[in-house]
């Protein structure tokens, strides 16, 4: 029964299937349960936290990001599968103080002022969910003094800005300084990233770290996570 | 089963009273000036059947004048097949060639002398010596059987590629005029499962390319049943004149039952006019001289409109296939095939230049997007042609099948349906009670289908343009694979039975 639910909650992870809803890859998935139906199962029985995790969701993810290594996954695959052990994560968020599982850490994310393009920030949010991060977003058009209240109040590790435009992009930089001035700068890593911006431009403005894309930004946030 | 080629809804270029309007013009060429004929059998095939042939030749050098009446070309559209087999050996390769649907196939062709092959070479910046980089090097050989062989290994592994048209002329040391033939089919049907279509060079040699067709097939209905050869005769030459040999092997080819392209290529402003209507006028009644020629040989014989105008450069006087009017003058060509209900062979994708490069990715495309737009059902000289039709270049042939997989993709007919819409509605809705708005999870299962188009497969990664010598790997790697050769007793039937093929290339 335990082996069976772990089993399912790997393959949908696979499959990329957040719930019954949704299609997956396979034909005649529609109706059966979902990641999220199977975590409430797993809960249910009883199974414990640490194997949810170990063994059907980073089992399933080692899976997808092996396929996505040989080319048999894209990345509208990667973003199914990160999706779903998002959804998944949000849901043993509560339990995992009492099963000993230290969360990997918190993040907010946001588009900053004057800037409505926040495709770029949702996929790194998707994926940094499905990394196993707590990942709070703030949409877009963000004011500096908006994201510094934020900081404030929910106390991430880590902070994401996006902009796609280059006459926004100096909005980082303000809600940086934003930071230093509320006297927050010093315990929040910030991490930047979109269609304009450089590593060069991260450095120049006092930015932690850069990601050049949704994957490169998850990896940026594991190390900062690490060191 | 046949190979799918892509349905299409044509474009119509021309109204259909314009289309009538070059028919009649057409059947007023046949009457007035008439064709010169310089064949006899076709001159009294036309006179039994009450065409006005006048004598104008002299006695060692007959040649006739033909007037040939309306009736006979309508009754002949009337006998001619509105849809033609062309058979192969696997005959899921077969193509079904449906006058009456826009259905499309694209073949290679020409016979090209040249073979045009590409090295990759490193060089050396002179003003910064430390600054290397590689680029491609051509160097032009002659056709051999070898060549001839690769290019339909290629064709095998080529998915866009649905029939072989030999590409290249067979020039070994070993060859001549008398086992050309034999050798030429006998290579390309050895290399390819796929539908193989050729010219004859030497009438006397048709029965022996029979006899080794009837073998592969599995005899004389078998072969009658799954036509896996067929031929290409050009019987006209332009201007309004019926060649002597061609229009010869055409009557022969006829007689026996095997599909025939009926094929005429004026070029506009030397020998047809330069105006799209004057030029699609006289090949109009080219065509249709030959495949009346046909019906009067064997009614109901299977026939393709074969159509090829180009049109004359006018600083050499050559073909150019790359001007706009090219592919003006051969989308209207597929329209009047239409309009007579007979599948129609014609012309894209050549190029004026010498080497693959941007003229010959412009030019090439160009006309192949919209002769493919016509819906002519089987598209010549669409893989690897350069330098008008002289030269056949492998990885030039590599590239085409991906450019012609984009265009398929792109004229392939929109499926909309109700439960289409519904779905698409549903998506629309589910995404946007999502907090991310992304519609990436629904791309998943067209992706894996083939459905969604991969990316351009030889996109340069730096700043040299490294697209011919991707498609030169990927031509390698095609190459490396196993050729799907005949069985060895079918290879053995042949060369007991069928002479002048070449010891050497018994055991390839």
């Amino acid at each position: 029964m335990t082996q069976d639910i772990i089993s399912l909650i790997k393959e949908n992870v696979v499959q990329g299937r957040v719930t019954q809803d949704d299609e997956g890859l396979d034909e005649g998935m529609v109706g059966k349960p979902g990641v999220t139906e199977l975590i409430d199962e797993a809960l249910t029985a009883g199974i414990g936290i640490r194997d949810i995790i170990s063994q059907g969701l980073s089992a399933g993810m080692k899976i997808v990001g092996d396929k996505f290594s040989t080319g048999e996954f894209f990345i509208p695959d990667m973003l199914a599968s990160a999706e779903a052990v998002g959804a998944a994560m949000e849901k043993l968020e509560p339990h995992l103080a009492e099963s000993g599982i230290k969360a990997k850490g918190k993040i907010l994310v946001a588009t900053v002022k004057g800037d409505l393009h926040d495709i770029g920030k949702n996929i790194v949010s998707i994926l940094l969910r499905g990394a196993g991060f707590t990942v709070k977003d703030l949409g877009n058009d963000v004011e500096p003094q908006t994201i510094v209240a934020a900081v404030r109040e929910e106390k991430p590790q880590f902070l994401g800005m996006s902009a796609l435009l280059t006459s926004t992009m100096t909005n980082m930089q303000d809600t940086i300084e934003a930071l230093k001035e509320s006297g927050l700068r010093d315990r929040v890593k910030v991490i930047i990233g979109g269609a304009p911006v450089s590593e060069e431009f991260a450095k120049s403005i006092g930015a932690d770290g850069y990601g050049a894309d949704g994957f490169q930004a998850v990896e940026t946030v594991e190390s900062l996570a690490a060191s | 089963m046949a190979r799918p080629g892509v349905l299409i809804e044509p474009y119509q270029r021309l109204k259909l009273e314009q289309v009538e309007q070059i028919h009649r013009a057409s059947l007023e060429i046949l009457n007035d000036p008439g064709i010169i004929c310089f064949n006899r059998t076709a001159a009294e095939l036309f006179s039994d059947s009450g065409a006005e042939v006048i004598a104008t030749g002299r006695e060692d050098a007959p040649t006739w004048q033909l007037k040939i009446p309306e009736r006979l070309v309508s009754e002949a559209i009337d006998t001619c097949p509105k849809v033609v087999k062309l058979g192969a050996r696997d005959e899921q390769n077969c193509l079904i060639l449906n006058g009456a649907e826009a259905r499309v196939h694209f073949a290679s062709g020409s016979e090209a002398n040249k073979w045009l092959d590409m090295d990759v070479e490193t060089f050396v910046s002179k003003r910064d010596p430390t600054h290397e980089t590689e680029l491609p090097v051509f160097r032009a050989e002659k056709g051999t059987t070898e060549r001839l062989a690769q290019a339909a290994r290629l064709c095998e592994h080529l998915d866009s590629w649905d029939s072989f048209l030999r590409t290249v002329n067979i020039q070994d040391d070993d060859i001549n005029r008398d086992n050309k033939d034999v050798n030429k089919f006998f290579v390309s049907l050895n290399n390819t499962t796929k539908h193989v279509m050729s010219g004859l060079t030497e009438i006397t040699k048709l029965k022996n390319v029979v006899k080794m067709a009837r073998i592969i097939a599995g005899g004389d209905k078998a072969f009658r049943e799954n036509p896996i050869i067929s031929f290409i005769t050009c019987v006209v030459k332009s201007p309004l004149q019926l060649v002597d040999d061609t229009t010869q092997k055409a009557i022969e080819i006829t007689r026996l039952g095997i599909p025939l392209v009926i094929s005429s290529s004026p070029q506009g402003g030397s020998t047809a006019p330069i105006r799209e209507e004057g030029m699609v006028a006289q090949i109009n009644a080219e065509i249709l001289t030959g495949i009346t020629l046909t019906q009067l040989v064997n009614k109901g014989a299977s026939v393709l409109y074969g159509s090829v105008p180009v049109r004359t450069r006018m600083d050499n006087l050559y073909d150019s296939y790359g001007v706009p009017e090219f592919s003006q003058y051969n989308v209207d060509c597929v329209q009047m095939a239409r309009y007579y209900g007979l599948p129609c062979y014609s012309t894209a994708g050549v190029s004026d230049i010498s080497i693959p490069g941007i003229q010959s990715a412009v030019e090439r495309l160009f006309s192949h997007i919209l002769v493919t737009l016509a819906g002519a059902q089987y598209v010549h000289y669409a893989f690897g042609l350069l330098e008008r039709t002289n030269i056949f270049c492998p990885v030039q042939a590599v590239l085409d099948d991906v450019h012609i997989d984009m265009v398929k993709r792109f004229v392939r007919q929109p499926e909309v349906s109700d439960s289409s819409i519904a779905d698409c509605l549903d998506q629309v809705r589910k995404v946007m009670a999502t907090s991310h708005k992304l519609y990436v999870r629904f791309v998943r299962r067209a992706l894996h289908s083939g459905e969604v188009a991969p990316p351009y497969p030889f996109e340069s990664k730096g700043t040299t343009d490294e697209t011919l010598i991707l498609a030169r790997q990927r031509m390698e790697k095609l190459l490396a694979l196993p050729a799907s050769h005949l069985d060895q007793n079918i290879i053995d039937s042949i060369f007991q039975e069928v002479p002048g093929l070449l010891p050497r290339l018994r055991n390839p």
